[in-house]
C-alpha cells in the first residue's frame, strides 16, 4: 500500500473518483443521456424517449449490428488462430529472430488505422487479388489491426507457462501435436479467451480503416454511427453507440464466464 | 499433517500388481559417452562419461550450476549434446526425439497438468502412446495404488498437497513402463517432514520395482546417500567423483568430494609412509598419525587427512588410534547431537557426538581420538574446494 494514513487514503480515493468520473464516466453518461433525449437545449436533456432505441434495433441499424458482430467474430477468430500460431512458432526461434519478428508483429498497432485502410485499398484494388468492394477486405482490415493484440496476449500466456508441463508431456510419449492439443492449448485457454475478447472489442469499435474500405452492403456499427452523426442525428447515433457498447459488453461478459479447468489452479 | 500422511500411507503392491504396473523386466541402463553440452558457447556439461547399470539408482549431486540437471535433461532429450552420445540400453538416443525415448520423468515442481484429474494425469502417457482403453483402465488404478493415491484419483492437482502431487507425478511416470526413470530434484519443493516420508517411499518403490533404472539429480546429500547405489559428484560441468555411496563417503577421492558429501575435517599432513597394506603413517606438525591410504598415495608426499566429525571421539579408541590435542572454541547443542568446534594447531576441527552431560567449556584443552581405519588420506592438490 502506497498511502498509509486514513486521511491520505480518503484524499486519494476522492481524487481518483473525480478523475474517473470526469474522464471516463462523463462522456459515457452524456451518450447514455443523449440516447434517451427528445431535445437537449439546456444543461440536461428533455422529453425523454425510447424512439432512438427503436430506430437502433430496426432496419439498417440492426443490419449494422449484425455486420459488426459477424466481422468482429470472424476477424477475432482468424487473429486468434494466426496469433497463437505465430506466438508458438516464434517461441522456438533464436532470440534475435524472435525479437525482430516480435517487433514486426506489433507494427500494425502503431500505424493509424486510416493508413491501414488506405494501404489495403491500394493493394487490393487491382487484379490479380481484387478485393476492393468486398466483405473480405473489411475482415482483413480488422484482422490486420487486431492481430498484434491477439499475438501479444498469447505470447504473454506462453511466457508464463512453465516449460516443465510440455517437457513432461513429451517425456511421457506425447508427440508435438498431441502435446499442443492436450497440454499447451488447454493451459493457454484463459489467455486465448482474453485475446479473443480484446480482439472482438477492438473490432467492434473499429472505424478508421473500415470507413476507407467498406462496401455499400457491409456497413459496421461505427460506420453507421459516424454516418448518423454526420447527418446531425446525434440522438440516434448515441442510441446506436449504447447498443454497440451493450452488445460488446454482453459478449465479453459471456466470454469471461467460460469455465476453463486451467484457469482455476 | 500427520493425518494427511496417514491418509496416503502406501499400499503395498502384490507381485502381480507390480508386474502389471511396474517397468519391463528387461530394464535398460543409461550410458553417457564423452557428452558435452554448451549453451551459447558456454560449456555446462564437459565430457561426461558415466554408466548407470540396469536396475540401479545413480544420484548426481553437486552445487547449483554444476551440470547435473543438464545431464538429466540430455537423457530426456531436452538439450542436445554438442559432442558425445547418450544410450538407453543398447539404443543410441542422442538424436531421438524426447517422446520416442521411453523415459519417465519427475520434476521438482511435479508439473501435474492442472486441468486434469489425478487419474487423467496418470493416464496421459498411456493415451499419448495410443494404449488400448482396457490397458488404461487397468494400469491407472494400479499405479495410483502403488503410490498410495488410489483414493485421490478424482482430485485435481490443486486439491492435493505437495507430497500427494509428487506421488501422482511418480505414478504418472511409472504408468508408461519407462525404460528409465529420471528424477530431477523431486523432493526439494517439499517440507522436511514430507521429504523424509517421500524418501522412504522412493526407497520402498525401488524395492518393489528392482528392475527400474533411476537417474536421480539432487543437491541434497542425504537423499543421495539414502537412495543411491552409486553417486556421481559434479562440479563446473565435470564429474569429479563417482562410486558407490559408502566408499565415496568413506574414501573421497578429492577435497571437493570430501567437503560436498557430508562434513569433513581436512588436515594437511606430510611425509606419507606406507605401513601395512592400505595404511600409511603421516605427520601433522610434530604428531604422527595413521590413516588409510585407500588411494595409494606415494611415500614422502603431502596430502590431506580426512576424518568425519562423528568419527572423532573424546575417549581413546579400541583399535589403532590417533590422538590430537586441541582447544575448544565453541560448543553447540542441537537436540539429538552436540557439535564441538576445536582449534588444533591452527586448524579448525568439528566433532559431533551424542549430547554430553558436562560439555567442555570454550577455551578448555581437549584431547580428541580417532581410529586409523576411520581416517583416510586424499590427494591435496586435486580439485581444491
Amino acid at each position: 500500500m502506497l498511502v498509509w494514513s486514513r486521511s491520505g487514503r480518503a484524499t486519494t480515493a476522492t481524487i481518483a473518483l473525480v478523475l474517473f468520473g470526469v474522464l471516463y464516466g462523463l462522456p459515457i453518461a452524456v451518450i447514455a443521456l443523449a440516447s434517451f433525449a427528445g431535445q437537449w437545449n439546456s444543461v440536461l436533456p428533455s422529453k425523454p424517449t425510447l424512439e432512438h432505441y427503436v430506430n437502433a434495433l430496426h432496419g439498417d441499424s440492426l443490419e449494422n449490428l449484425h455486420v459488426s458482430v459477424v466481422t468482429g467474430f470472424v476477424a477475432s477468430l482468424v487473429a486468434l488462430v494466426s496469433g497463437t500460431w505465430a506466438a508458438l512458432a516464434l517461441r522456438v526461434q533464436p532470440r534475435t529472430a524472435r525479437r525482430v519478428l516480435d517487433a514486426v508483429f506489433f507494427i500494425p498497432s502503431a500505424v493509424p488505422s486510416v493508413s491501414v485502410g488506405l494501404g489495403l485499398l491500394v493493394a487490393f484494388s487491382q487484379p490479380p487479388v481484387l478485393l476492393n468492394g468486398t466483405t473480405m477486405i473489411v475482415v482483413i482490415a480488422h484482422f490486420v489491426l487486431i492481430s498484434a493484440f491477439t499475438y501479444g496476449n498469447v505470447s504473454a500466456g506462453l511466457a508464463r507457462l512453465p516449460v516443465d508441463f510440455e517437457q513432461v508431456a513429451e517425456s511421457l510419449g506425447a508427440r508435438p501435436f498431441y502435446r499442443l492439443r492436450r497440454v499447451t492449448l488447454p493451459l493457454l485457454t484463459p489467455y486465448l479467451i482474453a485475446a479473443f475478447s480484446l480482439s472482438f472489442a477492438l473490432s467492434m469499435g473499429e472505424l478508421g480503416a473500415t470507413v476507407m474500405v467498406y462496401p455499400p452492403g457491409w456497413v459496421t456499427m461505427p460506420v453507421g454511427i459516424f454516418a448518423l452523426s454526420d447527418r446531425g442525428a446525434i440522438f440516434d447515433a448515441a442510441a446506436l453507440t449504447m447498443v454497440l457498447a451493450i452488445t460488446t459488453a454482453i459478449v465479453l461478459i459471456g466470454l469471461a464466464r467460460v469455465p476453463t479447468r486451467a484457469s482455476v489452479r | 499433517m500427520r493425518a494427511e500422511l496417514a491418509d496416503v500411507a502406501p499400499a503395498m503392491a502384490t507381485p502381480a500388481q507390480r508386474e502389471r504396473a511396474g517397468v519391463d523386466a528387461a530394464s535398460s541402463g543409461i550410458r553417457f559417452d564423452d557428452v558435452t553440452v554448451a549453451y551459447n558457447d558456454v560449456v555446462v556439461l564437459d565430457s561426461l562419461s558415466l554408466t548407470v547399470k540396469p536396475g540401479e539408482i545413480v544420484a548426481l549431486i553437486g552445487p547449483s550450476g554444476s551440470g547435473k540437471t543438464t545431464a538429466l535433461r540430455a537423457v530426456a532429450g531436452f538439450v542436445r549434446p554438442l559432442r558425445g552420445t547418450i544410450s538407453i540400453g543398447t539404443r543410441d538416443v542422442t538424436n531421438v526425439a524426447p517422446h520416442a525415448r521411453n523415459i519417465g520423468m519427475v520434476v521438482q515442481n511435479y508439473a501435474l497438468f492442472p486441468h486434469m484429474r489425478a487419474e487423467e494425469n496418470v493416464a496421459f502417457g498411456l493415451r499419448a502412446r495410443g494404449a488400448p482403453a482396457d490397458v488404461i483402465r487397468e494400469r491407472v488404478p494400479e499405479c495410483l495404488r502403488m503410490v498410495g493415491m488410489a483414493s485421490y484419483a478424482k482430485r485435481f492437482p490443486r486439491e492435493l498437497s505437495g507430497g500427494q502431487q509428487q506421488r501422482v507425478a511418480i505414478a504418472r511416470a511409472l504408468a508408461i513402463r519407462p525404460q528409465v526413470l529420471l528424477l530431477d530434484e523431486p523432493l526439494s519443493a517439499l517440507d522436511a517432514q514430507i521429504r523424509r516420508s517421500m524418501l522412504d517411499e522412493l526407497a520402498r518403490l525401488h524395492r518393489d520395482l528392482p528392475s527400474l533404472t533411476v537417474l536421480y539429480v539432487t543437491h541434497d546429500q542425504t537423499e543421495a546417500l539414502t537412495l543411491a547405489d552409486h553417486i556421481g559428484i559434479m562440479r563446473d560441468g565435470k564429474l569429479v567423483a563417482f562410486g558407490d555411496a559408502q566408499s565415496l563417503y568413506r574414501y573421497p577421492p578429492n577435497r571437493f568430494s570430501a567437503e560436498f558429501l557430508g562434513r569433513a575435517n581436512l588436515l594437511p599432513v606430510r611425509e606419507v609412509a606406507t605401513t601395512t597394506a592400505g595404511m600409511a603413517r603421516v605427520r601433522f606438525g610434530a604428531d604422527a598419525l595413521i590413516a588409510r591410504n585407500h588411494h595409494g598415495l606415494p611415500d614422502g608426499g603431502e596430502c590431506l587427512l580426512c576424518v568425519r566429525p562423528h568419527d572423532l571421539r573424546l575417549s581413546p579408541c579400541d583399535s589403532i588410534g590417533n590422538v590430537l590435542g586441541g582447544v575448544v572454541k565453541s560448543v553447540q547443542w542441537q537436540g539429538d547431537m552436540q557439535n564441538v568446534e576445536l582449534d588444533v594447531a591452527g586448524h579448525a576441527l568439528r566433532l559431533t557426538c551424542a549430547p554430553m552431560h558436562a560439555p567442555p567449556a570454550p577455551g578448555a584443552p581437549l584431547a580428541i581420538h580417532f581410529s586409523a581405519s576411520e581416517a583416510t588420506l586424499i590427494p591435496e592438490h586435486t580439485l581444491r574446494g
